[in-house]
């Protein structure tokens, strides 16, 4: 992806900045300069105003992506979820901080800030949101951690699959 | 000094690795290797977190404890010896991400571990000028030891975010004095992705020499003794120099309590003292008067007087979650995924 | 508006085509549809090519005229246009040639579809397929197509208790289907328990839950309904033609285990033929997903919202039941070339309702059904077809 393309949407991939058709009330992200909801489309033109997003949000759906998007490779298996706002848009994330087994609808996030991926070894890098969980998923660790064999956080139960 | 610590907020990524899993690999006894370094676990970032997504997190929490308008921040230094561009800096995004852009000023400053606390004194002096309202000094690191070096078993990942400003101070900056010379016990070269050191002279001539005379420079310019202190923080490149350095200037261990984290996340290098004095300042009521002192190599120590105010009973810490939180919890990795996590796996097509 | 007609049809192999290039498979798929309708080159008015990616597949575009050129026909200097909707594009490109005919504009049209897959590595394949989502709202956060088809899947168990079961039974019945389609890529039995144990690639779905990446091409000769005669004893009316649309982000829509630009165009569909679901005796629908299958049945108004699960996994939709599903193989087992898909769907309609199936031929066919699908359903295609003698 160019340099300018990624560029020119950081404010709304950094911040969740949305719009809001001030007709309506309705607030959409990404930012909208058309109403949908508004029955006379052109009546909205002038009235979208910028809007910010909470970054709060609950699981609407998820899934575990095994097979990833390109420049997704080193994070495999990664949990990619429709997340909605409590202003009214859905969001589509990544989901981290979370075993991909404790994923849920309903699960309540909170948007983060992290590197989305990287234009090569030396291109530039993308960041911009994703979700963690808002109530921590996993126990405490013990005082002193025992040595972990394989990488039982990133495993799940394969029948967990079809859940 | 007028200006003073307005509010704070830290963040350490989440996975864990203890030394015991570390020297399995290598053939060594990682178990005691961790007893000698008084190091449990250290945190691991995760693929997707680097010193920029760690210092935006770290400061998004402390403009929210703060309540702070981002477009009143003049100032934003993000001090890291792992900056994630050689050249563009950290700072600017972190600025971005935050929402202070355009009108601040920004850069990244590296001096080893103590590059933090270098921040802190340079918002210091802007906001105790008035030049500025508000200075954002982060420390943050996601620092690499060479694969079976010593390092590995205790450099980490974290970052902490203090807020400089006149009004609503939390915490009091009384005087803060440095101690800098030219000496050579750790470095990384441009280019190199691991850091060579010294071994042993990293200890006497380097870390003890440095913090020992610069706290002791620092009780002498305030006139204040060990035992005026309640907390002391130093930095901490494992859980065991801290621990002697405070003992040789007469710091007793209930002193160091709050102050000491590396035993439980690993050395966050620029994050080090800096998390460690965000864990003191989650516990610290007010009119607690607090010793910091920074080290980073190459060389030079940063020390600080500081006082809690009444001011901090007020403060909102419910943003964001206390150091102490991330003491207790993490998701250990195997030395496998520790190391498909770090990069030190070398994929197709590179 | 003139009544059209499909006059020949004509379709490649669908599979790993190594030694046949892009060009090659789609002269190959529009000179077998004009033997087919007994057509003189010299009677067509103009080509259509449905075609999703042939820019970054095989860095041609402009590929309309270069077909037509291959087929001999530059010399004619006729119009030739590509149309690309996705993983609609065929079907897109149908509906135009529809139209141009209807019209009155061009007495005879060629559409073809075709799509080259196996020139680029399968992860180049998949990242092109995931660009009929929202690059820059979707697939810049990790997103991939299976990915967004399996957000759908799970909302659909979630919300009606569909089961990964179920979802099995989608790819066992394509595979059983194309068993007897010598141009199908896959034509391997296969169980739900293979189903179910083959790799992960975005949960709930698995590999054997996705349509592979084929190459082929397919080709439909249209005309005047009422020329008809003079070239085929069978002629197979487009009784309707319809497109809908709908936002290119799944995110954006209010629902997601219904396809709103599917239900559209079949209601539009349906109104236009003047018919019902229930006349509907053959079928080929989008199953790219074993989701998209299931919530398919329910958005062409064949079963009940929630349904489909279950409905399908009874076997209701076999070659002996009322309503025969993707007789060729559909998407899963016959192959997904994407810009040959909606065309191909057409293909096997007409030889369902002249009779010419052979093994797979589905008895009394005589009404059937075309959908097409393109990214996560931002373009719907239906068409309906009957036989008229």
């Amino acid at each position: 992806m160019s340099i300018a393309r990624f560029w020119r949407e950081t404010p709304r991939r950094y911040n969740l900045g949305g719009s809001k058709c001030t007709n309506c009330g309705t607030v959409y992200f990404p930012p909208r300069s058309v109403c949908p909801q508004c029955t006379h489309h052109r009546q909205s033109i002038e009235k979208m105003v910028r809007s910010q997003l909470s970054g709060e949000g609950e699981v609407l759906s998820y899934t575990v992506v095994h097979e990833p998007a390109e420049g997704f490779e080193m994070q495999v298996p990664y949990v990619l979820a429709l997340v909605k706002t409590p202003e009214g848009p859905v969001l589509t994330g990544q989901v981290v901080d979370v075993r991909p087994g404790e994923v849920r609808i309903g699960l309540k996030v909170r948007a983060t800030f992290r590197k989305l991926r990287e234009e090569g070894k030396s291109g530039v890098i993308h960041y911009g949101y994703k979700f963690s969980p808002v109530e921590e998923t996993n126990g405490g660790l013990p005082a002193r951690g025992p040595p972990v064999p394989a990488p039982e956080s990133l495993e799940r139960p394969r029948s967990a699959a079809g859940a | 000094m007028q200006a003073g610590i307005v509010s704070y907020g830290a963040y350490v990524p989440r996975y864990r690795i203890t030394p015991a899993e570390i020297g399995r690999v290598w053939g060594i006894d990682g178990e005691s290797m961790g007893q000698a370094l008084n190091v449990q676990r250290k945190s691991v970032p995760s693929p997707d977190e680097d010193t920029i997504t760690i210092s935006t997190e770290s400061l998004r929490t402390a403009l929210l404890r703060g309540a702070i308008d981002p477009q009143q921040i003049g100032a934003l230094y993000v001090g890291s010896e792992s900056h994630p561009y050689a050249v563009k800096p950290t700072a600017t995004v972190v600025a971005q991400a935050v929402g202070a852009t355009p009108n601040l000023t920004a850069a990244d400053f590296e001096f080893a571990c103590k590059a933090g606390t270098a921040a802190i004194q340079t918002c210091l002096g802007l906001v105790g000028a008035e030049m500025i309202r508000y200075g954002v000094a982060i420390g943050t690191d996601t620092s690499q030891g060479a694969p079976g070096d010593a390092l590995e078993y205790s450099a980490s990942a974290g970052g902490a975010a203090f807020v400089i400003g006149r009004e609503r101070v939390i915490c009091r900056v009384h005087r803060t004095v440095s101690y800098t010379t030219d000496t050579p016990d750790f470095w990384r070269r441009e280019g190199q992705k691991y850091p060579s050191h010294g071994g042993r002279f990293t200890g006497e001539p380097a870390y003890f020499r440095h913090v020992t005379e610069c706290a002791r420079a620092l009780m002498e310019a305030v006139g204040s003794t060990p035992k005026d202190y309640a907390h002391v923080v130093f930095h901490q490149p494992n859980g065991k120099f801290p621990q002697r350095v405070g003992k040789t200037l007469g710091f007793s261990e209930a002193q160091m309590r709050y102050g000491l984290v590396t035993p439980y996340i690993g050395n966050t290098y620029s994050g080090a003292a800096l998390i460690g004095l965000a864990n003191v300042l989650d516990h610290a009521g007010p009119g607690e008067r607090i010793l910091m002192v920074g080290y980073g190599s190459g060389a030079g120590s940063d020390a600080f007087d500081l006082e809690t105010t009444e001011e901090i009973a007020r403060f909102d810490r419910s943003f964001g979650r206390p150091v102490q939180y991330y003491l207790d919890h993490g998701v250990e990795l195997s030395y496998a995924v520790y190391a498909k996590f770090r990069g030190k796996i070398h994929m197709g097509g590179e | 508006m003139r009544e059209v007609a499909v006059l020949g049809v004509g379709q490649t192999k669908f599979g790993e085509l190594w030694d046949r290039s892009f060009r090659e498979i789609g002269i190959e798929a529009g000179l077998q549809s004009l033997v087919d309708a007994k057509l003189s080159s010299a009677d067509l008015g103009a080509l259509f090519l449905g075609n999703m990616a042939s820019g970054s597949l095989i860095s041609q575009e402009h590929i309309a005229p270069l077909i037509l050129d291959y087929a001999g026909l530059a010399g004619r200097h006729l119009p030739a246009v590509r149309v690309e909707g996705g993983g609609a594009s065929g079907a897109l490109a149908l509906h135009q040639g529809y139209l141009a005919v209807a019209s009155g504009l061009y007495d005879y049209v060629v559409v073809g579809g075709a799509e080259k897959l196996t020139d680029v590595p399968d992860a180049t394949a998949a990242d092109i397929s995931s660009s009929a989502a929202d690059h820059e709202w979707e697939v810049v956060f990790g997103a991939t197509l299976p990915a967004l088809w399996a957000l759908m899947a799970r909302r659909h168990m979630h919300l009606y208790g569909t089961t990964r079961e179920q979802l099995a039974a989608v790819p066992v019945h394509a595979h059983d289907m194309a068993g007897k389609n010598p141009n199908a890529h896959y034509r391997n039995k296969l169980t739900i328990e293979q189903v179910l144990g083959a790799g992960p690639v975005a949960e709930p779905l698995g590999v054997l839950d996705c349509a592979p990446f084929s190459d082929g091409a397919a080709a439909v000769v249209l005309g005047p309904l009422e020329e008809a005669r003079r070239h085929t004893d069978t002629p197979i009316r487009i009784a309707a033609s319809q497109v809908a649309c709908d936002t290119i982000a799944l995110q954006n829509r209010q629902e997601f285990t219904t396809l709103e630009s599917t239900v559209v165009a079949a209601r539009h569909a349906f109104a236009q033929a003047r018919r019902a679901p229930r006349d509907v005796r053959v079928a080929e629908i989008h199953d790219a997903y074993s989701i998209s299958a299931l919530m398919a049945l329910e958005d062409l108004g064949f079963v009940e919202k929630g349904r489909a699960g279950a409905e399908f996994a009874s076997g209701r939709f076999g070659r002996d039941g009322p309503l025969t599903v993707n007789p060729s193989g559909g998407l899963k087992a016959q192959g997904r070339p994407f810009g040959a898909v909606g065309v191909a769907q057409v293909v096997e309609i007409v030889r369902q309702l002249r009779g010419e199936a052979k093994d797979r031929q589905v008895d009394g066919a005589s009404f059937g059904l075309a959908h097409d699908v393109g990214g996560t359903g931002a373009t719907s295609v239906v068409h309906l077809l009957e036989r008229t003698n």
